[in-house]
């Protein structure tokens, strides 16, 4: 049986106020094109880059929570390639002292992937191939935005792998500020390196597949790569070295180019850009200015008393874990039970409606606030289930309670008479409860009825069993 | 001929307008132009507008600066914001930079008034002002020589009296050997020291701005102008540049001073002109009081290959950016794909030794190639900047020849790119090692071609150069950098 041998070379834009080498914003979501750009990010004749101090200490957290290991000095060289949108034919990029190296991540089960690097480079342009035109356009509003680049050991050994692996790190650079790191949005991109051998044996021929845009897109990719080397093999063919695409409509890669010459990109040291110390000084800043890492945020959870489950779904979704931590604070009850209603009914009237947890108007100290009326008995989970997607749209639920009369009846000489009066007007009920106990929710659901459903259950049903048994 | 200071002053108090000052250098570039061809562009219109604002300004009572009126020429790699900016090169022949370099902004912010923009050797590559897509120019004491290059253009602006000061560039002797052919001052302050923002790159590691001027005086005044760090270059020097005008004023004589002739570069190679200009120093400097003395630099020679093997590398990386895509006009459009008309556009619109550097810098960073040479360049460089280091031990300043030869015949050294290079072996070491050179006017040969020697100081002492230079204006006098005939 053949097992699978993976690399992963992932891009992620960086989360800066400026590009990476000059002052031009490093987004440039829904601008025209070519406004967002100067004449360093253009290449213009004489300019001379300058590097983007946040950028490195970004780079440099998200390097120190990979925990890898930063040299005293960083460097930029250029890597030299002809492309209409890369303004200057050469890229600045890092060669042999990037901002971090030999560090590593741990998946679930407790495995260490190597992150061989993590080194920074600036973006390039876009372009653009109108369709029947004899003509393509270039758009240099990317063009010197900030990236990182890191690349991991082929430590991964499945699809699934992978996948866990892509989601650690997205949330490890959400979480970090670091970076959108949303695939959608083209904030994170990753190119994959995988071959088959059999356990033990040297490695195989690798194939590296490009345009995957989306973590499923990834795995999928992986697995249907996996099969393919896995029949050519058994069949007694060979993995061809190359590069492949991946068809997003058809699920299956395609050959895109062979490796039988390997591009010389002439990496040099940049002579614009004097080496950088990284002084410990500096690094003891960045680690201050660090924030909670998932990992820790899930320890966190755990000790809060939520399921295993239920704290790494919302330690390693950024959006969630903010909202869990400010509702959490203002809510007495249990940790567990807002998790619940998180994961459960919240998300589910989310994905329902489209809707992001950021973008819609629910508060965490409504949420909060809502949970605590049904644990003060106040009203009843099934009320709290129905007046949610009002809270959800911005409402407080004390207002929505008070205004629609939705309180339960605690008052138990209240629920008493009710009781009394369902008892006298079904004696047929009553005689059949006594052939067999359970009839007592017919009576149950009337009283319910009575008071539109604002008794309290329990009570009620006490009573009821008082009053027949 | 004023000098810039005396020019800055009579604007400044009213005794003369900027507008005349302006015209009247307009006019002589003019008047040059046709022999000589030192000029890309002559700025008739924005250099009177300038003139005309610093006038109103004047009138107004505001103090414009101590530059005012001055006409200064800008090297035509160095960009001027709404003045085209070619870099002598087909393929930027219709560049206008949409911004100014730091250094021209700075002249400018004082009341100097660009009037010309200077020819050069294409990007800065040659030393005798002929490889540039614009003509040659013209040595204006023998018309039938080279001026020197790159700053050729430059250099000769200031030799004929058409402006006191001009920008030259330079990047293994761009701005002194041109300095030495036309009997002017050629100063490369310490790398660093001037921003490179806005100069069109040659070679990144050795670049540096220049300035070209007749006396210690404008020197010094340029360089406090002109120094001081600038956020927008990360290779600017931090701190505080040296106050170079003071300099001038507070250098008496050279009493104690050790001078060391480096030699390597002292004896054989160099002409019998160039050997006399070098004695005629040496007695003036002991005459100043100066203890002159041997050093050793043993690895000097090998500046050249070094040199040579740096700047390409890195020329071959700045210029890959002039592929037709945005600048030169594009060639070989003819569907056969991008890959082909990038190749075309840079055939047509770069000149052939420009070419002949790309590729050999392009060679000397491919891979398997690299550490055989562009990683030794990089190895002969720090040992000759070890040496040298070694030598300023035992002496304060340095002293070579600036050029082997002075001015050749133009055409002499066309064919002969390894002769042209190796008359850079004096002024490469300079920019290998970063620190600050000048080469000084030491008088004129037989056949009455002007001479200059070169001064090397320690790391980050450009003043000492201004220095001896001050003492030793003022030690010859009147004839210490003549004007050239027209």
């Amino acid at each position: 049986m053949f097992e699978a041998v993976i690399g992963l070379e992932i891009h992620l834009a960086l989360r800066t106020g400026s590009k990476m080498f000059c002052g031009c914003a490093a987004e440039s979501l829904g601008l025209l094109p070519n406004v967002n750009t100067c004449p360093v990010c253009l290449g213009l004749p004489g300019s001379l880059p300058v590097v983007n101090r946040e950028a490195i200490e970004k780079a440099l957290r998200f390097s120190l929570a990979l925990n890898c290991q930063v040299p005293e000095v960083t460097q930029f060289h250029r890597k030299h390639y002809y492309y209409p949108d890369a303004p200057k034919n050469y890229q600045i990029s890092q060669f042999d002292r990037p901002v971090g190296e030999h560090g590593f991540v741990e998946l679930e089960a407790g495995r260490r992937i190597g992150v061989t690097r993590c080194h920074v480079e600036e973006d390039a342009g876009r372009s653009v191939h109108p369709p029947y035109a004899p003509y393509s356009l270039v758009d240099l509003n990317r063009a010197g935005a900030p990236l990182i680049e890191m690349v991991t050991e082929p430590d991964l050994r499945t699809p699934e792998e992978a996948r866990e692996f892509l989601v650690k790190i997205r949330a490890i650079a959400q979480a970090l500020d670091v970076s959108d790191a949303s695939p959608e949005a083209g904030k994170m991109r990753a190119d994959v390196n995988v071959s088959i051998r059999l356990p033990g044996e040297a490695l195989g021929t690798k194939v590296e597949v490009k345009n995957l845009n989306s973590f499923k897109s990834v795995q999928n990719a992986l697995a249907f790569e996996i099969k393919r080397q896995t029949d050519l093999l058994e069949s007694g063919r060979s993995v061809l070295q190359e590069t492949r695409g991946w068809n997003e409509g058809g699920q299956r890669t395609y050959s895109m180019r062979s490796k039988e010459e390997t591009a010389d990109y002439r990496y040099f040291p940049d002579p614009d850009l004097p080496p950088m110390r990284v002084a410990e000084k500096w690094l003891e800043t960045v680690r201050a200015a660090t924030p909670e890492l998932p990992d820790a945020k899930r320890e966190r959870y755990r000790e809060l008393g939520l399921r295993a489950f239920d704290a790494g779904l919302i330690a390693f979704d950024v959006e969630l874990a903010t909202f869990f931590d400010r509702a959490v604070r203002v809510y007495e009850g249990e940790a567990q039970l807002l998790a619940n209603w998180l994961n459960g009914d919240v998300a589910g009237h989310l994905n329902a409606n489209d809707l992001a947890l950021s973008r819609s108007k629910l508060s965490p100290e409504n949420l909060a606030s809502l949970l605590t009326l049904v644990d003060e008995g106040a009203i009843s989970g099934k009320t709290a289930k129905d007046v949610l997607p009002l809270v959800i749209d911005g409402g407080d639920p004390k207002t929505i309670v008070e205004e629609r009369g939705l309180k339960q009846i605690t008052d138990l000489g209240a629920i008493e008479a009710l009781v009394d009066a369902v008892i006298a007007a079904n004696p047929a009920v009553v005689e059949r409860v006594k052939e067999n106990p359970k009839v007592i929710n017919v009576l149950l659901g009337q009283v319910m009825k009575e008071s539109r459903g604002k008794a309290k259950p329990d009570a009620v049903r006490e009573l009821l069993n008082e009053k027949l048994g | 001929m004023m000098t810039a200071v005396e020019i800055g002053r009579q604007v400044a108090s009213g005794r003369v307008r900027a507008q005349e000052i302006v015209r009247a250098a307009l006019e002589r570039a003019e008047l040059t132009q046709v022999e000589l061809n030192a000029f890309i562009t002559i700025a008739h219109e924005s250099a009177l507008e300038q003139a005309e604002k610093i006038d109103e300004r004047l009138a107004a009572g505001e103090d414009v600066g101590p530059l005012a009126g001055v006409p200064i020429v800008v090297k035509d790699n160095i960009c001027t914001e709404g003045l085209r900016s070619t870099a002598a090169s087909e393929s930027l022949a219709s560049f206008v930079p949409p911004y100014s370099a730091t250094v021209v902004e700075r002249l400018e912010q004082a009341g100097a008034v660009v009037v010309a923009k200077a020819n050069l050797d294409e990007f800065g590559m040659g030393s005798s002002n002929e490889n540039s897509a614009f003509g040659a120019v013209k040595n204006p004491w023998d018309t039938s020589r080279v001026p020197g290059g790159s700053s050729g253009g430059s250099a000769v602006a200031v030799a004929t009296g058409v402006v006191p000061i001009a920008l030259g560039t330079d990047t293994g002797g761009s701005v002194r050997q041109p300095g030495s052919f036309t009997g002017v001052i050629g100063f490369k302050p310490t790398y660093g020291r001037l921003s490179r923002y806005g100069v069109i790159a040659y070679a990144s590691s050795l670049d540096q701005v220049g300035v070209l001027c007749r006396s210690a005086e404008d020197l010094a005044l340029s360089m406090d102008v002109m120094a001081g760090h600038d956020p927008k270059d990360a290779t600017s020097l931090a701190g505080v540049a040296p106050a170079f005008a003071k300099a001038v004023t507070g250098a008496s004589d050279l009493t104690g001073v050790r001078v060391g002739l480096i030699e390597e570069l002292t004896g054989e190679g160099n002409s019998a002109g160039v050997m006399a200009a070098l004695e005629l120093t040496c007695e003036r400097l002991v005459q100043l009081g100066a203890e002159l003395q041997q050093v050793s630099v043993p690895t000097a020679r090998d500046g050249i290959p070094a040199y040579y093997l740096v700047a390409m590398a890195e020329a071959s990386s700045n210029l890959a950016r002039y592929d037709g895509m945005v600048y030169s006009s594009r060639t070989g459009e003819d569907r056969l794909g991008q890959a082909d008309v990038m190749m075309k556009s840079r055939g047509s619109s770069l000149g052939p030794e420009v070419r002949r550097r790309i590729l050999m810098g392009t060679y000397a960073l491919s891979a398997g190639y690299y550490d055989a040479y562009y990683g030794k360049a990089l190895k002969v460089r720090r040992l000759i900047a070890h040496e040298i280091e070694r030598a300023f031990e035992e002496v304060d300043l340095l002293l070579t020849p600036t050029v082997p030869s002075v001015a050749y015949p133009l055409g002499e050294k066309v064919d002969d790119p390894l002769a042209m290079y190796l008359g850079d072996i004096d002024t490469c070491l300079a920019n290998l090692v970063g620190i600050a050179a000048i080469s000084v006017p030491a008088g004129f040969t037989a056949e009455r071609l002007p001479c200059g020697v070169q001064f090397m100081a320690p790391a980050l002492q450009d003043e000492r150069l201004v220095g001896v230079t001050a003492l030793l204006e003022r030690h010859v006098g009147e004839k210490f950098a003549p004007l050239a005939p027209l």
